[in-house]
């Protein structure tokens, strides 16, 4: 017995979306009275790999092995579960644990569970819950494998430390063949850009904005506050800002720690992708403006008088 | 090459999302159902693109009840050849899934489309169980997609950044903005599609190893505070005293 958690890295270090992960399952193993288990594939120092005792493994399993495909990890973790005779593996659902996850569960003959909310509850039996219909509901699905796969919503949930270390097992084990090649990987955005899908603050605008010449302003007050820019749908489709930026049911969906909304309407698609979010705050000319009823806090007034307004207050604070 | 699209239906993005008996069951009183967008916008366009420059079929396969025809009409419409539908009660990703590559399993498809998920249940699941039951290539959160003769290179969202692959046909993906450009049918497209062909097949009797036994609703937000927009500052020390959020 045990719980396994798959955690993913990226230069050198495991992504904050995997810490996550790891404390969701050491959290349901500690329910269970059983071992929280990491699995990680790559190259990574003895140091990095202890440390996520800190997030509350007793061990982590790694393998060496570089640019292994989602095939191979899927292996890796599966043959874990088995000689662990584990019931409950976690992954995030983040890209890596969409890419993952499903193969591991096909190989399991498991449950899968994708985008948890919650810890699961085990009065009686096993269910969990999970964020549904775009953020606008959850949903309690019933488990009713042997095994299952459960994968936690990004910034759902609080993570708490301690200054455990993790045992490190070094797996030498093949994993067969890769099914793809990985060519190139290619960084989105500038240097000392954030990453909108691991971001805690988000500054994002819409067509109030008029224009793709206007957004300077919006890019200044991200800079100085430390979020990314996100936008709304038409202003990435009619090509004001990267696809990739596009908040919302059809685009990405969030759940940082603020959200500012600048000039965007509050489409019911648009607050699919966000209204997950711990604060938001919306700024409109309109007073009617139907995001202002999913606001925290809301500004009526013209977002080229008040934005300026923010960018100096926000710097005044730094 | 031969081209599989599996598309879902997902209710209308304007939907009001309530539920009936209890909470168990979504109430559908009212909803207008969709194809899923990233199944339609990306996924079959994508797929129709693929035929255009280099011949082939492009088959749309759903699993369930005959609900689902008038979204299997809608992508036949679009420009889809044949469609399948296997009539089978799928209460969760793995049946579906399941369901899906026992059928295609003797079909020989180079290349099978997903949408990356539905906006019903953003399970993200499918695609990747398809391609393990399959034992063959998955790319996930594929924004770009090229065939090369048996090779294909496909451009996928990843942490950070994208990535680019390489792999041999076939091949399954789950699909994403940027993938294609939406298309709306013409009268011509709606005319032909009520006499393609749409095979009806029955289920296998796949597993449903999990299933929604309840749902609820996010808590309301208390309301809003406003800030005086001659005082905007206000808001940047709001943020980092009272909502403690900067
Ligand atoms: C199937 C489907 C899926 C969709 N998916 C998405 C999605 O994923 N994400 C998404 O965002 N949209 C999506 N949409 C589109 C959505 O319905 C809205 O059209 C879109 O969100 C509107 O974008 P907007 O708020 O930027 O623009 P608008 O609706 O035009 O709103 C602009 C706002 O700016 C305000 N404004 C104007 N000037 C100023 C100023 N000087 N200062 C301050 N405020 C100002 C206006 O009062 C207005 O509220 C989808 C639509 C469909 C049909």
């Amino acid at each position: 017995m045990s719980v396994i958690v798959f955690l993913d890295n990226k230069d050198g270090a495991f992504v904050k979306s995997s810490l996550e992960a790891v404390n969701y399952a050491a959290n349901i193993a500690s329910v269970k009275g059983v071992d929280c288990i990491a699995v990680s594939c790559g190259k990574l120092s003895n140091e990095v790999l202890e440390s996520i005792g800190n997030y509350g493994a007793s061990k982590v399993v790694s393998n060496n092995t570089e640019n292994a495909d989602n095939s191979q990890i899927a292996s890796l973790v599966s043959n874990l579960v088995e000689s662990n005779s584990a019931s409950i593996v976690v992954f995030s659902h983040d890209f890596s644990g969409k890419a993952v996850a499903p193969r591991v569960a096909a190989k399991l003959n498991a449950a899968i569970v994708s985008g948890v909310v919650e810890l699961p509850n085990f009065d009686g039996g096993f269910t969990v819950k999970k964020s549904v219909f775009s953020g606008k509901a959850f949903a309690d699905y019933k488990v009713n494998s042997e095994k299952a796969v459960l994968s936690l919503l990004p910034n759902s949930l609080d993570v708490i430390t301690t200054d455990n270390k993790a045992e490190v097992i070094a797996d030498s084990s093949d994993l067969g063949t890769a099914k793809m090649v990985i060519k190139e990987f290619k960084k989105k955005g500038g240097e000392g850009k954030i990453d909108l899908n691991e971001a805690e603050l988000v500054v994002s605008a819409g067509r109030g904005l008029k224009g793709p010449e206007n957004w300077g302003m919006v890019e200044e007050l991200a800079s100085v506050l430390g979020a990314a820019t996100a936008c709304s749908r038409p202003v990435a489709d009619i090509g004001w800002r990267p696809h990739h930026e596009h908040v919302g049911q059809t685009g990405v969906a969030i759940s940082p720690n603020l959200y500012i909304a600048i000039g965007i309407s509050g489409a019911i698609q648009h607050l699919a992708g966000v209204n997950r979010s711990k604060v938001i705050v919306v700024i409109n000319k309109d007073s009617e403006a139907p995001f202002f009823k999913a606001a925290d806090y809301g500004i009526v007034g013209d977002a080229f008088e008040v934005v300026p307004k923010l960018v100096a207050a926000a710097k005044a604070l730094n | 090459m031969k081209i599989l699209v599996c598309i879902s239906k997902a209710p209308d993005t304007t939907s009001k999302i309530l539920f009936t008996d209890e909470n168990t069951k979504f109430n559908e009183t009212g909803v207008q159902f969709i194809v899923n967008p990233y199944d339609e916008w990306y996924a079959l366009v994508r797929g129709l693109e693929l035929k255009e420059q280099m011949g082939g079929t492009v088959t749309v396969i759903a699993v369930g009840g005959a609900e689902n025809d008038p979204i299997i009409r809608k992508a036949l419409a679009i420009g889809a050849d044949d469609a399948i539908r296997i009539d089978a009660e799928a209460l969760d990703a793995f049946a579906v899934a399941q369901e899906i590559s026992n059928y295609v399993s003797d079909k020989s498809y180079d290349l099978i489309l997903c949408g990356k998920e539905t906006i019903s249940y953003n399970g993200a699941q499918v695609p990747g169980l398809i391609a393990e039951f399959m034992d063959i290539a998955f790319a996930s959160q594929a924004i770009k997609l090229e065939i090369n003769g048996t090779i294909a290179t496909i451009e996928c969202d990843v942490q950070g950044g994208t990535e680019v692959l390489e792999a041999n046909l076939p091949i399954v993906l789950s699909v994403a903005k940027g993938m294609a450009e939406q298309r709306i049918p013409n009268m011509r497209g709606i005319m032909a599609a009520r006499t393609k062909k749409l095979e009806v097949m029955p289920g296998s009797g796949a597993t449903n190893n999990c299933e929604v036994v309840g749902y609820s609703l996010p808590a309301a937000k208390s309301g809003c505070k406003y800030i005086d927009p001659d005082n905007a500052e206000e808001l940047i020390s709001l943020l980092r005293n009272e909502a403690k959020a900067i």
